[in-house]
């Protein structure tokens, strides 16, 4: 598909520099962009074939290399509002689902319904609003104060810098979490078990702690991991809105300059991580329940 | 015990739950409408006014102006009128997609065993990535995001709808009809499709929402509509560069009324799914 | 003998939505009336799936939101309102339920018996009985540390049985306690609730097996379309001229003594405007088309028919 772009891979490395139709022909040579698109595919398999992905033509190193950097910047990003988003997004469905039907419940839903119908960058763009400019409590873009490199920003400087683009990217997954969480509650309450602790005299909400969350939680952890997809879809919404120089930012770099072997690098690398994400969710399901493991003793 | 159920409480308590459901639909679909009229008969090149620039809300402009004095209330509009447009577009065209795999996968099994791979290979590459690299290799613009959109968005009513085919497949009438020496074209025509018809209209009401929020998403990145379009991914980018000087209208408006649309849309989706599977109603 | 649990008149209904989202309610117990006493085992027998779990529902307090009652239930004489059924269930008035999957499918079935506890004192007190009560009933340490999906049929239904007599409660409720085990278990399921009635406690069978209900009870409430149409002692099944319903005689006489099921032919699901066995009386009389006879005792047995006693003379 990159190779139907009307953006020439050769033009975007070069940039504004001048060059004689020589050394353009040379260079396309070098990219390729002489080549047909059949061939041009087939030569970027090849290279992935011995292992390499290429090399970025943006960033002028290996794409192996873009990728590694850029993607533990945002695999941060992405754990600490994965994590956030898990408890506060459980919590939620678990009180709505236990309290069906009331106030709080209606709040909840309410709120998981506006957030689910929400441009992710949006909510980006009012944190920053909010918290930014109005507050003035946090910096407006940049991970790094500028001036400084990288490397000597200290971890406090480093830690306030990741909690807007945590709790946007966090908001967006609390929603979806929730209202799991709340139909599977919702279903708990409905089964003979759940009828059967309550007429052995249980108390409501110890048979919510004793059998709900135990019933709940492992599905939820499970979706959860399944939500690697649109985790990484956020997190590059995110990083353009809060400048936060990670995997989404190369993506939107290499979408807009054409950079070929970056974009796919990424496809693949994305790709692995949302597979990854599923893997685990079947581990865990695996190990965890009892009737399954079971199944696999025998 | 005996209580009196919700429905019965409030405003329309006089309505039963029928009734509501389709006055909720109604009342959405006709506002939904009116700013798709509304923003259809706006000009898409709106008045400059530079004397009236970067103003805040007003009751003048009441979404403020924007850095060439033109009416925000006025953009948004537009813009809504051409997600709703776009939107329209890549659902259609994602259910299209849907059932056409659902039928193909239910051919034979190594028909089914390829669709069911392709929606696995979807569903694994990020929905912004795909719909990125969708748009640049059709060449951006509205044919591009529609078709990028529409896409990525068939997976969800694909799995619905190969589940259904599968269910009324080995169902006894199908098999007896087949005995007939009915054609599989005749009873996908026959049988199948009829049944699976509720299922394909809710379905692509149901990603509507999802085609407009993402249309926007990538339009914002820079890879759906061109900047010169009034979407309103483009006015949000747009007002990136003004935030800082606290221009928050520029963002703020634009995006709530977007959101507002989808969730119109999203009411409409999901009540029509309730008067179709009257299951959950029941809970 | 007290009188444990009296059950008055009571209906339950529901509302429903069927396609379109049109509103349907839907009568499950219709007029229900029952009681049973100390050292005493009531079977209430009606087809599987009428709807007769929900008497145990009703009593307990746990019936859905979406169901309408009336009629009044009474325990020792008080009026169980769902204040008192929440302090009473699982102490004096328990469940035995239908099946394995009223067990939390991922909690260990010794944890399960024990129930909630406030602190690990009331923990180990009640383990140590639940220990005892599973010894009484065979099962073995082992068993503690299973999962409901791990046991056996039979093995259930004593884990089943355990959960109810943890609390040492007066009035067990058991509901279709032998569906789906094999002849040894229903054997010993029987001899269990028979055993329950000799230290003075009261049981209500709820089943749809005759067998089970002529082998365990004293005394039998046939459940016909939502309504309790006859109640008559265990002794007086063995001889129909002693039976005073027409079904009820038809049920008995067709029953060749080899444990048939009870699963008859239509029973109207609809309302009914009459007696809910019109349509297939052989001894119907013109006022059953339109007129519900009520439940009135004869000679010492509940019956509800035109054609005994004189009360239902003039409806």
């Amino acid at each position: 598909m990159i190779q139907l772009s009307p953006i020439d891979p050769v033009k975007a490395y070069l940039g504004q520099r001048i060059v004689s139709q020589e050394q353009l022909a040379i260079m396309g040579d070098y990219w390729g962009t002489n080549l047909s698109l059949g061939e041009r595919v087939v030569g970027w398999l090849q290279t992935l074939a011995s292992g390499s992905m290429g090399f970025s033509l943006i960033y002028r190193v290996p794409v192996t290399e873009v990728i590694m950097q850029k993607f533990t910047a945002s695999l941060t990003l992405m754990v600490v509002s994965w994590v956030i988003s898990a408890i506060v997004g459980f919590g939620l469905g678990i009180i709505a689902g236990a309290k069906e039907g009331s106030w709080i419940d209606k709040a909840i839903k309410t709120y998981c319904y506006i957030l689910q119908s929400t441009p992710t960058f949006w909510i980006g763009l009012v944190l920053l609003m909010v918290f930014s400019v109005y507050l003035g409590w946090f910096p407006i873009g940049l991970s790094v104060p500028m001036g400084q490199l990288a490397d000597t920003v200290t971890f406090w400087q480093w830690l306030y810098r990741l909690i807007l683009p945590a709790i946007t990217l966090s908001i967006v997954g609390i929603a979806s979490l929730t209202m799991y969480t709340r139909d599977k509650l919702i279903n708990v309450k409905k089964s003979d078990y759940f009828l059967f602790a309550q007429a052995r005299g249980e108390s409501f909400w110890g048979i919510i702690k004793n059998h709900g969350i135990r019933n709940v939680l492992l599905p939820a952890i499970t979706i959860q991991f399944l939500s690697f997809n649109e985790l990484f879809g956020g997190t590059i919404l995110v990083e353009q809105v809060f400048a936060y120089p990670g995997i989404g930012q190369a993506t939107v770099a290499a979408g807009l300059r054409s950079d070929v072997p970056l974009l796919l690098g990424i496809v693949i690398i994305s790709t692995i991580f949302v597979f990854v994400g599923n893997l685990l969710a079947d581990v865990i399901y695996k190990y965890v329940d009892p009737r399954i493991r079971s199944e696999d003793d025998e | 015990m005996s209580e009196m159920p919700w429905y019965n409480k409030g405003l329309f308590s006089s309505l039963n739950l029928r009734q509501k459901t389709l006055l909720t639909i109604g009342l959405t679909a006709l506002v939904l409408f009116i700013v798709f009229i509304s923003g259809m008969m706006i000009d898409a090149n709106l008045p400059t006014n530079f004397s009236i620039k970067m103003q805040g809300p007003s009751f003048e402009h009441i979404f403020g102006t924007d850095w060439m004095g033109r009416d925000m209330f006025i953009r948004t509009i537009k813009g809504l009128s051409l997600s709703i447009v776009i939107g329209l577009g890549a659902s259609i065209i994602s259910s299209i997609i849907a059932t056409i795999l659902a039928f193909i996968a239910s051919f034979n099994k190594y028909c089914d065993t390829f669709v069911s791979w392709l929606i696995d290979l979807f569903a694994s590459i990020p929905h912004i990535l795909l719909i990125m690299m969708i748009s640049i290799g059709l060449g951006k613009g509205a044919f591009g995001v529609i078709m990028a959109v529409a896409f990525s968005h068939w997976v969800n009513l694909t799995r619905v709808l190969r589940a259904e085919v599968l269910q009324i497949k080995t169902s006894e009438y199908v098999a007896l009809s087949s005995k007939f020496g009915r054609s599989k074209l005749w009873i996908a025509k026959e049988h199948i499709l009829p049944l699976v018809l509720s299922q394909i209209f809710v379905g692509t009401l149901l990603v509507f929402p999802h085609a407009i929020m993402h249309e926007s998403s990538v339009t914002f990145l820079g890879f759906g509509l061109s900047p010169h379009e009034p979407a309103i991914g483009i006015i949000l980018s747009e007002s990136m560069s003004y935030l800082a000087m606290g221009a928050w209208w520029l963002a703020f408006f634009p995006g709530a009324s977007l959101l507002i649309v989808v969730l119109l849309f999203d009411i409409i989706g999901d009540n029509l799914k309730r008067l179709f599977d009257p299951s959950e109603a029941n809970n | 003998m007290e009188k444990l649990l009296e059950v008055n008149n009571l209906s339950i209904s529901f509302t429903q939505y069927v396609q379109g989202l049109n509103r349907h309610d839907l009568k499950v117990i219709s007029d229900l009336t029952i009681d049973v006493m100390e050292n005493e085992i009531v079977a209430i027998l009606g087809s599987s799936g009428s709807g007769k779990s929900l008497l145990a529902h009703s009593i307990l307090g746990i019936l859905p939101y979406n169901s309408h009652v009336s009629g009044e239930i009474k325990y020792k004489g008080n009026i169980l309102t769902q204040e008192l059924k929440e302090k009473l269930r699982g102490k004096e008035i328990c469940l035995i339920p239908q099946s394995v999957n009223f067990l939390d499918p991922l909690m260990k079935v010794s944890e399960q018996a024990i129930g909630e506890c406030k602190d690990e004192n009331e923990h180990n007190e009640k383990k140590l009985r639940q220990r005892e009560v599973f010894d009484k009933y065979g099962l073995d340490e082992s068993v503690d540390d299973l999962y409901p999906f791990e046991l056996s049929g039979g093995m259930a239904r004593k884990v089943l049985l355990s959960t109810a007599l943890i609390g040492n409660p007066n009035l067990l409720i058991a509901d279709e306690p032998t569906p789906g085990l094999d002849r040894k278990s229903v054997e010993e399921t029987i001899e269990d609730i028979k055993n329950l009635k000799e230290n003075g406690k009261g049981v209500l069978l709820i089943t749809h097996e005759i067998d089970v209900a002529l082998k365990t009870a004293d005394r039998i409430a046939i459940f016909y379309s939502g309504y309790v149409i006859e109640i008559n002692k265990v002794e007086n099944f063995s001889d129909t001229d002693k039976l005073l319903h027409p079904y009820t005689k038809v049920l008995i006489n067709a029953l060749p003594r080899n444990g048939f099921n009870f699963s008859e032919g239509v029973q109207p699901l609809d309302d009914v405007s009459g007696c809910p066995y019109y349509e297939n009386c052989p001894v119907r009389l013109d006022k059953c088309e339109n007129n519900i006879p009520q439940l009135i005792e004869h000679n010492g047995v509940m019956i509800r028919c035109f054609n005994i006693g004189g009360v239902n003379d003039e409806p």
